[in-house]
């Protein structure tokens, strides 16, 4: 069963409700894809044991067989081809890889070569699975880092997999929760948090995933959440509340339910909330 | 004109919080929130919007399915498994035409797409430029690339090239942020004294270093963790990056954000008072840039 935790804002507590999910439940692995800015690493402290590179095909081409005939520069969508006189250039950081070039060349100029955009790592915390993605500093694109991870994980199906999605609401989002059984949309009483929730519900809705609310940092004002929540008939499954020693653990990297079983009882109880919820969407969808 | 980018590489800093308080402090100004996938700087500056328009911002393909004989062709070029049943998958489809070039039936057409708007709004005191992305949508670079033409291009038609553009940005260091601050005259770091408030400032660091950009930092809630946030004042001041602030955990933010203010609206908050600092050094940044660059 693989579960997607998202938020739409930043900074809502999506790692801190992954890490804490995936080391509460018994054989549950953590997969980060926030690319740009992992940090479940920080709190689960893995043994890294495997990396892997990503790496991206982009154009190269051989100036002596290139005749400069245009039919690359003006084919590609992206801009990562322009031709100045009579050579080509290549812009490989604009190259979606889509190979569109390296099949219209007439005369078999272009090659597509790996170029390094990123890297898994795989480990294990606890006799847990952990694997997370790494953007390079400075690449433009996170999906094709997404999707790389996503790939080793494919077969996977037979445990719990807890995926800690990118904020936003963008393609990266979208690579992230593909092929979820369900998402745990994490939000905070604050009118920023509703407002990107109501995006991140509009999200999941669209990939037509079953879904379910975490409200962090909650206090008096998670009414409002809750109302927004029951009106849209989407489940407010957990609330933590706000308290300074939460704050205070998240800072030094620690996990809440470190010395905490009463939390971590939650957690799994949250768990099987998420089996029972899923299962029910999809005999609802066979029926 | 000089622009400043606010950006934190972690989320949920409070990039946000601080942008909308240092354009109520600054008397001439323009502002754009970058941070298109889940823009919230509207939600504390009250504006009239002056003018919308829709964003095409990437391609897709399409299948006449009266044209298609269901060859395949179109299967075997596309990377992307945007193609199922003969029908494109239209949050797959990356727009590259590959499959169009291939059509034997020249059945498949690709077009622009509409991935968001953009708006332009006055708040009073303020001109700003934002956007909306469409769900899922590729593409949100160039959106936030289009905020930042609109902003500019305000200036530059009313005339109002003294005040600064303050560019809102979002969380990260991919498309988005790296569209954010290209060309900007400096970037503030949000930053927060947690483990992951650190690492990814570290990253957003680099990133701003990559692309030659002048980085400054802040450290928000500071008082939340004072060692982890000695830790990063002294990483900062191992990479030669000047800490600019810090703004003390104030629950006046919060509650100017359910009244929807920016907290400068409370003078005598802590908060109030270590921002306006903050825009004092910003002030000076952004004056020491015009003067290095006007030639003597």
């Amino acid at each position: 069963m693989i579960i997607s935790v998202l938020s739409g804002k930043g900074g809502t507590g999506k790692t801190t409700v992954a890490a804490n999910l995936a080391y509460s439940v018994d054989g549950a692995g953590y997969v980060d894809c926030d690319v740009e800015e992992p940090n479940g690493f920080l709190f689960l402290k893995p043994e890294i044991t495997k990396r892997e590179k990503v790496d991206a095909l982009v154009p190269s081409i051989n100036q002596t067989l290139c005749e400069a005939c245009g039919k690359c520069s003006s084919a590609c969508q992206f801009n990562a081809l322009a031709q100045v006189r009579e050579k080509v250039l290549t812009f490989s950081q604009l190259c979606h890889s889509c190979g569109l070039c390296s099949l219209l060349c007439p005369v078999g100029a272009i090659q597509e070569v790996p170029r390094e955009i990123g890297i898994i790592e795989e480990g294990c915390f606890d006799g847990h699975q952990f694997l997370q993605g790494v953007l390079n500093t400075g690449e433009p694109m996170a999906v094709p880092v997404i999707k790389q991870l996503k790939k080793t994980i494919v077969n996977n199906k037979k445990d719990v997999l807890v995926l800690d999605c990118p904020p936003g609401s963008s393609c990266s989002v979208i690579a992230g929760i593909e092929h979820s059984d369900f998402c745990v949309l994490v939000t905070e009483p604050t009118p920023f948090g509703l407002h990107d929730l109501a995006i991140a519900m509009e999200l999941v809705n669209t990939a037509a995933i079953p879904c379910g609310v975490v409200v962090n940092k909650s206090d008096s004002g998670s009414n409002t959440v809750k109302e927004y929540c029951a009106a849209r008939k989407v489940p407010v499954l957990m609330e933590i509340p706000f308290s300074k020693k939460y704050a205070s653990m998240y800072s030094a990297g620690q996990l809440l339910v470190d010395q905490n079983p009463e939390l971590k009882e939650r957690f799994i109880a949250l768990m099987q909330e998420m089996r029972r919820l899923a299962d029910e969407a999809v005999s609802y969808c066979k029926w | 004109m000089k622009q400043l980018a606010i950006v934190s590489g972690k989320g949920g800093t409070g990039k946000t919080t601080l942008c909308a308080s240092l354009v109520a402090l600054a008397k001439k100004k323009i502002v754009a929130d970058c941070d298109v996938e889940t823009p919230n700087l509207h939600l504390l500056l009250k504006q009239r919007v002056l003018s919308e328009k829709d964003f095409q911002g990437s391609k897709c393909a399409h299948i006449d399915s009266s044209k298609c004989s269901q060859c395949g062709k179109c299967l075997e070029v596309c990377r992307f498994e945007a193609i199922k049943d003969f029908e494109v998958d239209s949050l797959k489809c990356e727009g590259c035409g590959a499959c169009q070039y291939f059509c034997p039936q020249q059945a498949i057409r690709i077009t622009e797409v509409v991935t968001g708007k953009t708006l332009i709004s006055e708040t009073g005191s303020a001109i700003f430029s934002h956007a909306r992305l469409k769900i899922g949508a590729d593409g949100s670079g160039k959106l936030v690339t289009e905020v930042r033409k609109n902003a500019v291009s305000w200036g530059v038609e009313t005339g109002d090239l003294e005040g600064p553009v303050i560019i809102d940005g979002s969380p990260g260091i991919g498309c988005v942020v790296i569209a954010s601050i290209t060309g900007c005259d400096a970037v503030l770091i949000v930053s927060e004294p947690t483990v992951s408030g650190k690492h990814d400032l570290a990253r957003v660091l680099k990133l701003a270093d990559h692309f030659g950009i002048e980085a400054y930092v802040c450290i928000n809630k500071d008082d939340i963790n004072l060692e982890m946030t000695e830790e990063i004042e002294s990483f900062c001041l191992s990479q030669g990056i000047e800490v600019i602030g810090r703004i003390p955990f104030d629950p006046k933010v919060n509650a100017a954000l359910k009244e929807g203010i920016p907290v400068v609206s409370f003078p005598d908050s802590e908060a109030a008072k270590a921002i306006r600092q903050i825009w004092g050094r910003v002030q000076g940044i952004l004056m020491k840039e015009v003067s290095t660059c006007t030639p003597i």
